[in-house]
C-alpha cells in the first residue's frame, strides 16, 4: 500500500482504532472457516457511521482493496482479509437505534448481534425470525451480507425476507437510503438486490427489520427412525398433509453419536435417523395440527415418537439440535461443512450419493439438515495433519456440491459462496450469466475494492491451511450452519 | 406510434429485444398506467408466452410463463391445496405473472407471509442487450449469487423482460373466516389494525377498506379453531363474521380493486399505520376521493376521480414525504417524492446499455 495513502487513511481515527501492530491484526485472520488465513494491513475500528462513509470514501479514492466485517463468523470464508487491504471491523456500531413495537420494526446499526434484536423486541411480544446458529454472536450487518438463513426459513423466509430498509455506503462512495419502515414499496426491489451481495457492493450502516408476533404455542416432537430413507419419507407426509410446520430438522446416526456425547442428549435406542418437526401458532390451531402431526408420525412407523410435554423438554431436543455441530467437531480434529440444496424430494438420494461418496474418499461424513427446505449440512471429518486428508475432503465437498446443482438445487442455502465455493458458482450459471453478475459488482464497485476475491473466482485468495475448529466453535458457543 | 409483437417462445423475445428501437413488455394491461409511455414503443406482449413449466406441489414450487394468467395458476395450484399466500390482484381480470412481478404490487395476504419479493424464487428473463438470463434458481433456500430476481420485483419491465418465474407456493388454509369490525372512525380502524397486528391470531389479512370506518380481518386453518378465535376477536371489537360467499364477494371485489373510481388514477403509496391519519386529512381536499388501507396500513390505494387532480395529488405526497406509483388511470407515474441515485443509472448500463427499455421515469 502506498505509504501516503496509508497514512491519509490512518488518519481518519484516532490511533487506538487503527490498529497496525501484527499481534493486533492476528485476530482478524480468519473467519468462522479456519482453513484461510490472511493478514490485513491495518484494521479500522469506526464508532459512527460518518467514520465509516470517510474509510470507504478513502478506500475508494485511494483505491485500498476493504473487507467490512461483524463477529467473522461467516462460514463461507467471506469476511476473510484481503492481503495489501484494511478491515472494517463494525463492532463498536452496535447500537438499536429505533424499536417501534406498534409497527413492529426495529432499526439497528451492522454490528447489532442478531439475537439482541430478540432480546430487546421480547418484552413487546416480538421476535426477530431469522435463527442462524451463530445468533449469540453474528451481527447483523454480516446476515444482510450473506443473507443468512436458520431452522425456519421454509415458513418465515431468511434475512433478504425480513430487510425493509437499508442505509449504506457503497464501494463508489455513495450514500444511499433504500426502503424503510413500511412493509410496502414502489420501484425496483433494492434491499433485496443489496441484501446476500456478501460486501461486495459497499457497507450497510443502518438497516430497518420487520419483527414478528411471538406464536403463542409450540408442539415440538422428536421422531427416531431405523433409517434416514424412512425419516425422509416421514417430511415428505408431512409436506402432503397441508401441514406447515415452523421447523423440520433431521439428524443422521453419526451425528446423534456426537450430540450424546457432547450433551448427553437422549435418542431412541436403535434409530439411525431422527426428526424433529415444530408446530406453531395459536393454541386453538396447534391443538388439531398435533393430532394430524401424530397420525401422521404413527403411520411413519418410527421407532419411538416424543413429544416435547413442556418448554423443558422443547429445550432439550433443541439443544441437541444444535449442538450437533460442535459435538461432531469432538469426533474429529477437523471438519469441513457444506451447505448445499436439492429439491426436497431427492434428500434421500442425496444422502445416500454422500454416503457413498464418503466411503470411496475414506472419510466419515455426518449429516444435519433442514429437512423441510433441502439445506443440507454434510460435516466431512478429517484428520489435518495426515498428509493428503485436507485436499480429499474438499474433493468431497466439491463433489456434493456438484451433486446438488445436478439435481436442481443450489451450491449454497444460507452460508453464502465466499471464498469456499467461488470455483462453483459457475456451476449454476452461463457464461454470460456470470458476467452479468460480475458488472453488477461492478456497477456497484466499479474499483473492484469491496471485499475483493470472493464469490468470483479470479485468481486471487489466501493460501489454504490447517488450523482446526475456531476456537468458539470449540467451545460450543458456535457452531457451522 | 405503437406496434405490437406476440413472440411465442423466448428467443424471439430477444430478437425483438436486440433488433427494436425502444420496446417494453406488456400483458393483460390490467395495471394500464405502467405501460403508458410516451414516444414510439415497440410493444411485446407476453401473452403468448403462457402455461405451467413446472409444477411440484412437494416442492412447495412452480415454474411458469410469464404470459400465464394468475387465474390459471391459482387453479393448477389449488387442486394441489396450495396457493400464492400474497393473494395476487387482478387476478380475475386476466393478470399475468409477469405483469404481477413487474408491478410488484401485492394482495391482502402480503400481511403474514410476505409479497410477491417474497415468494418470487427464481427468473428467466431477456436484458436490454438481448440476453436470456437465468437468475436465482428453483428451490426453496438458496444463496448463491446477487438477487436480481427481488430487484425486478416492482421494476416496471424497465430493466428486463421476465419471460418465465420460478416461486414458492404454501398449503392453502383448510378454511378460512373473514370477519368485519365496524369501528366507526378511521382513527378506531388504525387502533384497531394496530393492536390485532400483533395479537396471538396469526391473521392473515388486515385491510381498512375506504371509507375508513371498517376493518376486515381473515384467518385460516381448521375452521373449529379459527371459529373460536374469531368469537374471541367479535368479544373484544363489535362485528360479525361473514358468511363464506359475503367473504368470497369481498376479497374478489378488493382484489380487483372494484371500489375504486372508473378512469381516474389509481396510485399505490406505501405508509406506516402513523401516517394514515395526516394522509386522509390531506387528501379531504379532493372531492370523493377514495383511499383504501392494506397490509395493516402499510399501504394505501388512493382513487382519484379524474385525472385533473394527479398532479396537486402528487405535490401534497412529496409535501407528507411518500412516494406513490400510479398504476390505473391517468396522470404521473410516479407521484410525491423520488429519490434519485447513480447506483440506478449504473444498473441500468449493465442490463440496458443501449437504453432499449424506457426509463422508469417515463
Amino acid at each position: 500500500m502506498d505509504p501516503g495513502a496509508f497514512k491519509r487513511l490512518a488518519g481518519l481515527l484516532p490511533a487506538a482504532r487503527f490498529l497496525v501492530r501484527p499481534e493486533q491484526l492476528v485476530a482478524y485472520s480468519s473467519d468462522a472457516l479456519t482453513a484461510f488465513q490472511t493478514t490485513p494491513v491495518a484494521v479500522a475500528i469506526p464508532e459512527t457511521q460518518e467514520e465509516v462513509i470517510a474509510l470507504v470514501r478513502a478506500c475508494h479514492r485511494e483505491k485500498i482493496p476493504f473487507v467490512a466485517r461483524g463477529s467473522g463468523t461467516s462460514l463461507s470464508g467471506g469476511s476473510l482479509p484481503v492481503a495489501g487491504g484494511i478491515m472494517i471491523a463494525l463492532n463498536r456500531l452496535n447500537r438499536i437505534l429505533k424499536l417501534d413495537p406498534s409497527q413492529r420494526i426495529a432499526v439497528v446499526e451492522p454490528g447489532v448481534i442478531n439475537a439482541q434484536v430478540t432480546t430487546a423486541a421480547a418484552p413487546h411480544g416480538l421476535y426477530y425470525s431469522p435463527d442462524p446458529s451463530s445468533q449469540s454472536i453474528c451481527t447483523i450487518g454480516g446476515n444482510v451480507a450473506f443473507n443468512s438463513g436458520g431452522a425456519h426459513c421454509l415458513k418465515y423466509g431468511m434475512t433478504s425476507n425480513h430487510v425493509l430498509g437499508i442505509k449504506a455506503v457503497l464501494a463508489s462512495g455513495e450514500l444511499v437510503e433504500w426502503g424503510g419502515a413500511s412493509r410496502e414499496q414502489v420501484g425496483p426491489d433494492w434491499c433485496g438486490l443489496f441484501t446476500g451481495n456478501e460486501g461486495l457492493f459497499g457497507v450497510a450502516l443502518e438497516i430497518t427489520l420487520q419483527l414478528l408476533p411471538r406464536a403463542e404455542c409450540f408442539h415440538t416432537v422428536m421422531a427416531g427412525y431405523r433409517t434416514l430413507e424412512q425419516a425422509g419419507d416421514a417430511v415428505a407426509a408431512i409436506v402432503a398433509s397441508g401441514l406447515l410446520p415452523g421447523a423440520m430438522e433431521i439428524m443422521d446416526a453419526l451425528a446423534l453419536e456426537a450430540a450424546k456425547a457432547a450433551v448427553h442428549a437422549d435418542y431412541p435406542a436403535g434409530c439411525e435417523a431422527v426428526l424433529i418437526v415444530e408446530l406453531e401458532g395459536p393454541r386453538e390451531v396447534v391443538d388439531i395440527d398435533r393430532v394430524h402431526l401424530e397420525k401422521i408420525l404413527d403411520a411413519s412407523q418410527p421407532i419411538e415418537s416424543r413429544p416435547a410435554r413442556d418448554a423443558s423438554e422443547r429445550l432439550a431436543i433443541w439443544k441437541g439440535r444444535k449442538s450437533a455441530f460442535s459435538a461432531v467437531g469432538r469426533l474429529s480434529p477437523d471438519f469441513i461443512v457444506q451447505d448445499g440444496v436439492v429439491p426436497r424430494r431427492r434428500l434421500g438420494e442425496a444422502l445416500k450419493r454422500i454416503g457413498q461418496m464418503s466411503r470411496e474418499a475414506g472419510l466419515r461424513c455426518a449429516n444435519v439438515f433442514h429437512a423441510g427446505d433441502g439445506n443440507l449440512h454434510p460435516l466431512i471429518l478429517y484428520n489435518g495433519s495426515e498428509p493428503g486428508a485436507l485436499r480429499r475432503a474438499e474433493e468431497l465437498a466439491g463433489k456434493i456440491l456438484c451433486m446438488c446443482v445436478e439435481m436442481g438445487g443450489s451450491i449454497t442455502g444460507e452460508h453464502g459462496v465466499g471464498m469456499e465455493k467461488k470455483e462453483y458458482l459457475p456451476s449454476m450459471f452461463s457464461e454470460v450469466e456470470m458476467n452479468c453478475l460480475k458488472a453488477i459488482r461492478s456497477a456497484f464497485d466499479p474499483e473492484g475494492i469491496s471485499n475483493p476475491g470472493k464469490m468470483f473466482a479470479d485468481g486471487t485468495g489466501s493460501n489454504l491451511t490447517r488450523s482446526g475448529l475456531h476456537p468458539l466453535e470449540k467451545s460450543g458457543v458456535i457452531s457451522r450452519e | 406510434m405503437k406496434s405490437i409483437s406476440s413472440p411465442e417462445n423466448y428467443e424471439e423475445v430477444a430478437e425483438l429485444v436486440r433488433q427494436g428501437r425502444r420496446v417494453l413488455a406488456v400483458g393483460a394491461r390490467t395495471k394500464p398506467r405502467l405501460s403508458m409511455v410516451t414516444g414510439d414503443v415497440e410493444e411485446i406482449s407476453t401473452l403468448n408466452l403462457r402455461g405451467m413449466v413446472e409444477y411440484m406441489p412437494e416442492e412447495f414450487t412452480f415454474t411458469a410463463r410469464a404470459g400465464t394468467s394468475l387465474q390459471d395458476i391459482a387453479g393448477l395450484l389449488k387442486q394441489s391445496g396450495q396457493y400464492l399466500p400474497f393473494d395476487p390482484v387482478f387476478a380475475a381480470q386476466g393478470s399475468t405473472l409477469g405483469g404481477c412481478i413487474a408491478s410488484g404490487i401485492s394482495g391482502p395476504g402480503r400481511f403474514r407471509f410476505g409479497g410477491i419479493r417474497d415468494f418470487v424464487l427464481g427468473l428467466k428473463f431477456v436484458d436490454g442487450s438481448g440476453r436470456i438470463l437465468n437468475m436465482g434458481g428453483k428451490v426453496v433456500k438458496n444463496a448463491a449469487g446477487f438477487d436480481l430476481p427481488k430487484f425486478l420485483v416492482g421494476s416496471l419491465g424497465r430493466f428486463g423482460i421476465v419471460v418465465e418465474a420460478t416461486f414458492k407456493v404454501f398449503p392453502r388454509p383448510v378454511s378460512t373466516l373473514t370477519l368485519r369490525i365496524n369501528s366507526g372512525s378511521l382513527t378506531d380502524s388504525i387502533r384497531i389494525v394496530l393492536e390485532s397486528a400483533v395479537q396471538r391470531w396469526e391473521l392473515l389479512a388486515i385491510e381498512v377498506p375506504h371509507p375508513g370506518d371498517s376493518v376486515l380481518l381473515k384467518l385460516g386453518g381448521n375452521l373449529k379453531a379459527i371459529e373460536k378465535i374469531g368469537e374471541e376477536i367479535l368479544s373484544r371489537w363489535s362485528g360479525k363474521m361473514l358468511s363464506p360467499e359475503e367473504a368470497d364477494l369481498i376479497w374478489n371485489q378488493s382484489a380487483g380493486f372494484e371500489w375504486r373510481h372508473d378512469g381516474g388514477p389509481l396510485i399505490k403509496v406505501p405508509v406506516i399505520p402513523d401516517e394514515v391519519q395526516l394522509l386522509v386529512e390531506s387528501f379531504s381536499i379532493f372531492k370523493d376521493v377514495r383511499i383504501h388501507f392494506g397490509n395493516a396500513a402499510n399501504v394505501a390505494y388512493v382513487s382519484l376521480p379524474s385525472t385533473e387532480q394527479s398532479v396537486a395529488a402528487s405535490e401534497m405526497l412529496a409535501g407528507l414525504g411518500l412516494t406513490g406509483l400510479t398504476f390505473s388511470g391517468a396522470g404521473p407515474l410516479w407521484t410525491g417524492i423520488q429519490k434519485k441515485t447513480e447506483i440506478a443509472k449504473s444498473v441500468r448500463a449493465v442490463l440496458d446499455p443501449d437504453n432499449k427499455f424506457p426509463t422508469l421515469e417515463e
